[in-house]
C-alpha cells in the first residue's frame, strides 16, 4: 500500500453505516440504474442555446465533475436535474424516473432524494443555522425532539456545530457554504448537487468543502455532480479519497494503489456542448488547445 | 413585445400565481403561523401610519368642507360629508395606497432579495412550494390586514373630523355625531369592506408577482419594487372606479 495519510479531519462524526459503505455488492442490480442521466437534453433562451443536445450519466456513488468557463452551462444542469427549469427537448431522468414533464408538485417527491449547495449558500436570511439546517425536516413535520439531534449530526459532519444559534448575516463565507452543505444533506439525500461551492473561497476552505465532497463519496455512497471552474477541485477530488482509521476518525489519503477507489469523472463543457468526458488523467493528456489553456490557467 | 401583450401577460402570470398561491394555501402543509407572522407585520406595523393617515384626513376632509357648506347654510352636515366621504371612499383608498406604499414595496424586495439570492431556488430544491410558504400567507394577512386597518382610518378619520369640527368652527359634537349617523347606511359599510378586500388581493399578487419575477441582481430588486408600488397604485385606483360603479348597481344605489 502506497497510499499516504495526508489530513485528519477534526469531525469523527459519519453516519453508521459510513465505514461500510465504501464497498459494495458489485452486483446489485439498483446500482447499475444511474443517479443522473441526461439524454440529449437541448435548452435555449430566446436564440441563444444553453445546451447543445447534452447526454451524460453520473453512476450510482459517482461524483461527476463538470468543468468549463463561467456561461457555459454548468450551474444550467443542476437548474434541469431539480427541475427548476425543463428542457426545450431531450429527457432528464433521476434515478430511474423521467422527470423532464413532471410538474412542480410531482418535482416536490424527486426533491427530497436531492441535496443541493448553492454558490453562495443562499441560506434562508431570517432563520438561525439551526432552523436553515432543520428546514427540511421542520416542512416534513419531523417532531423537535428527533431534529435537533439530526441537525447536530449534520452540522458536526461539516465542523460547525459551534454556530447552531448563530444568523447568516454573523457567518464568513466558507462557514455559510458549509451550512448550506449541512443543510442539503440533512435527510441524507443519496444525490448532492454543487453548484461552484468553492468560488471566491480561500484556499484551505476551499479544500474543506472539497474534503465533505469526498467524505460523501466514499463515506456515504452519495451521487454527486460537482460544478467548477477551478482546478485545484479537481486535483482534490480525483487524486484523493477518504477512509475511516482504525480510531474512528475521517482521514484523506492519495492515490496511489487503491486508485480504482476514486469514483470520480470529469466532464468539461464549452457553449452548452461536452468538449470531454472522462478520467482526470485523461483530461490532463487532452489535445485540445481550449482545454490544455483551461489546464494551464493562462 | 408590445404594450398590451406585455399587460396581458403581466395580468396572466398576477392572476394565476394569486390562484396557484390560494388554491394550494388550503394543502398541507399549512403555513398558519407564517400568516400569522405576516399580519403581525403588514397589520400592527401599518397602525401608525393608518393611525396619523386616518385621523388627519377626517381632519382635513373638514377644514376642506366646513366653509363651502357653511355658504349654503349647511355646516351641521359636515359629520355626514366627512363619514360619506371616508367610508365610501378615501377611507379604503387612501388606507389601500398606504398599505402598498409601505407593505407592497416590502413584499416586493423581499422576495426579490430572495430571488437573486437564490433562496427561492434554495425553497424550491428543498422541496418546499414558494407560492404556499411566502406568497399565500402575505396574501392571507393583507386579506385580513387591510378590511380591518380600513375600518380603523375610517373611524379615525371621522374622529379627526369631529375634533376639528369642535375646535376650529365650533361645531356641537352632538350636531356633528347625529350627521355622521344620518350619513352612513349599511351600503356605505358593505361597500367599505368589499373594496379592501379586493384591493388587497391586487396589493399582494402585484408585490409578490414583481419580487418573484425579479432579474438582474441588487438593481433589479429596486425595479421591481418600484414596479410593484406603482402598477399595486394604479390598479387599486384603477379598480375603485369599477367597484364603485358595480356596488351601486348591485346594491341598488344608483
Amino acid at each position: 500500500m502506497s497510499s499516504s495519510s495526508i489530513h485528519i479531519s477534526s469531525s469523527p462524526s459519519v453516519s453508521e453505516n459510513a465505514a461500510g459503505s465504501t464497498f459494495h455488492e458489485v452486483d446489485d442490480l439498483e446500482r447499475a440504474i444511474p443517479a443522473i442521466e441526461f439524454r440529449n437534453v437541448v435548452l435555449a433562451f430566446d436564440e441563444r442555446v444553453i445546451l447543445n443536445n447534452l447526454s451524460f450519466k453520473v453512476m450510482k456513488g459517482e461524483t461527476k465533475i463538470i468543468l468549463g468557463g463561467s456561461g457555459g452551462g454548468k450551474s444550467t444542469i443542476i437548474k434541469l436535474v431539480l427541475g427548476l427549469l425543463k428542457p426545450d427537448s431531450g429527457q432528464v431522468i433521476v434515478d430511474g424516473e423521467d422527470v423532464t414533464n413532471y410538474t412542480e408538485y410531482q418535482m416536490m417527491s424527486i426533491r427530497k432524494k436531492i441535496g443541493m449547495v448553492f454558490q453562495e449558500g443562499a441560506l434562508f436570511d431570517s432563520l438561525s443555522v439551526y432552523d436553515n439546517v432543520a428546514y427540511r425536516l421542520h416542512e416534513q413535520g419531523v417532531p423537535e425532539d428527533e431534529v435537533e439531534p439530526e441537525v447536530r449530526r449534520m452540522l458536526r459532519f461539516v465542523n460547525l456545530e459551534d454556530a447552531i444559534d448563530k444568523m447568516p448575516i454573523e457567518l464568513s463565507g466558507g462557514m455559510r457554504r458549509r451550512v448550506g452543505i449541512a443543510r442539503a444533506l440533512i435527510g441524507d439525500p443519496k444525490i448532492v448537487l454543487f453548484d461552484e461551492p468553492t468560488a471566491g473561497l480561500d484556499p484551505p476552505t476551499a479544500r474543506t468543502i472539497c474534503e465533505l465532497a469526498m467524505k460523501l463519496r466514499d463515506l456515504e455512497d452519495v451521487s454527486s455532480i460537482f460544478v467548477t471552474h477551478e482546478m485545484n477541485n479537481l486535483d482534490y477530488i480525483c487524486s484523493e479519497y477518504a477512509v475511516v482509521d482504525d480510531e474512528g476518525k475521517v482521514v484523506f489519503e492519495r492515490e496511489g494503489e487503491r486508485l480504482c477507489l476514486i469514483n470520480s469523472k470529469v466532464m468539461m463543457m464549452r457553449d452548452g456542448k461536452v468538449i470531454f468526458s472522462g478520467t482526470d488523467e485523461s483530461l490532463r493528456r487532452a489535445e485540445d488547445p481550449y482545454i490544455k489553456r483551461f489546464l494551464r490557467g493562462h | 413585445m408590445n404594450f398590451v401583450t406585455r399587460a396581458l401577460l403581466e395580468l396572466q402570470e398576477t392572476t394565476l400565481l394569486a390562484t396557484r398561491a390560494v388554491g394550494g394555501a388550503f394543502k398541507r402543509p399549512r403555513y398558519v403561523a407564517e400568516t400569522i407572522a405576516q399580519m403581525d407585520a403588514i397589520g400592527v406595523g401599518s397602525l401608525t401610519i393608518i393611525i396619523l393617515t386616518g385621523f388627519f384626513t377626517g381632519g382635513v376632509l373638514t377644514v376642506q368642507t366646513f366653509p363651502t357648506l357653511k355658504s349654503y347654510g349647511a355646516q351641521s352636515q359636515t359629520g355626514y360629508l366627512v363619514a360619506i366621504s371616508l367610508v365610501r371612499e378615501l377611507g379604503p383608498v387612501l388606507c389601500a395606497l398606504m398599505v402598498t406604499g409601505r407593505v407592497g414595496s416590502a413584499i416586493s424586495a423581499e422576495l426579490g432579495s430572495m430571488v437573486v439570492s437564490q433562496q427561492i431556488d434554495a425553497m424550491r430544491a428543498l422541496g418546499t412550494d414558494p407560492l404556499r410558504k411566502l406568497v399565500a400567507p402575505r396574501l392571507f394577512a393583507l386579506l385580513i390586514s387591510l378590511p380591518l386597518l380600513t375600518v380603523l382610518a375610517d373611524v379615525l378619520g371621522i374622529f379627526g373630523g369631529w375634533v376639528t369640527a369642535i375646535a376650529l368652527y365650533s361645531v356641537s359634537s352632538s350636531v356633528y355625531i347625529s350627521a355622521v349617523r344620518d350619513g352612513i347606511t349599511t351600503d356605505d359599510l358593505i361597500g367599505g369592506v368589499v373594496k379592501p378586500i379586493v384591493f388587497s388581493l391586487i396589493i399582494g399578487a402585484i408585490a409578490c408577482r414583481q419580487g418573484l419575477g425579479t432579474e438582474g441582481g441588487t438593481v433589479g430588486v429596486g425595479r421591481s419594487t418600484t414596479r410593484a408600488v406603482v402598477m399595486a397604485s394604479i390598479v387599486v385606483i384603477i379598480a375603485d372606479y369599477f367597484l364603485a360603479k358595480a356596488l351601486q348597481v348591485i346594491l341598488g344605489t344608483q
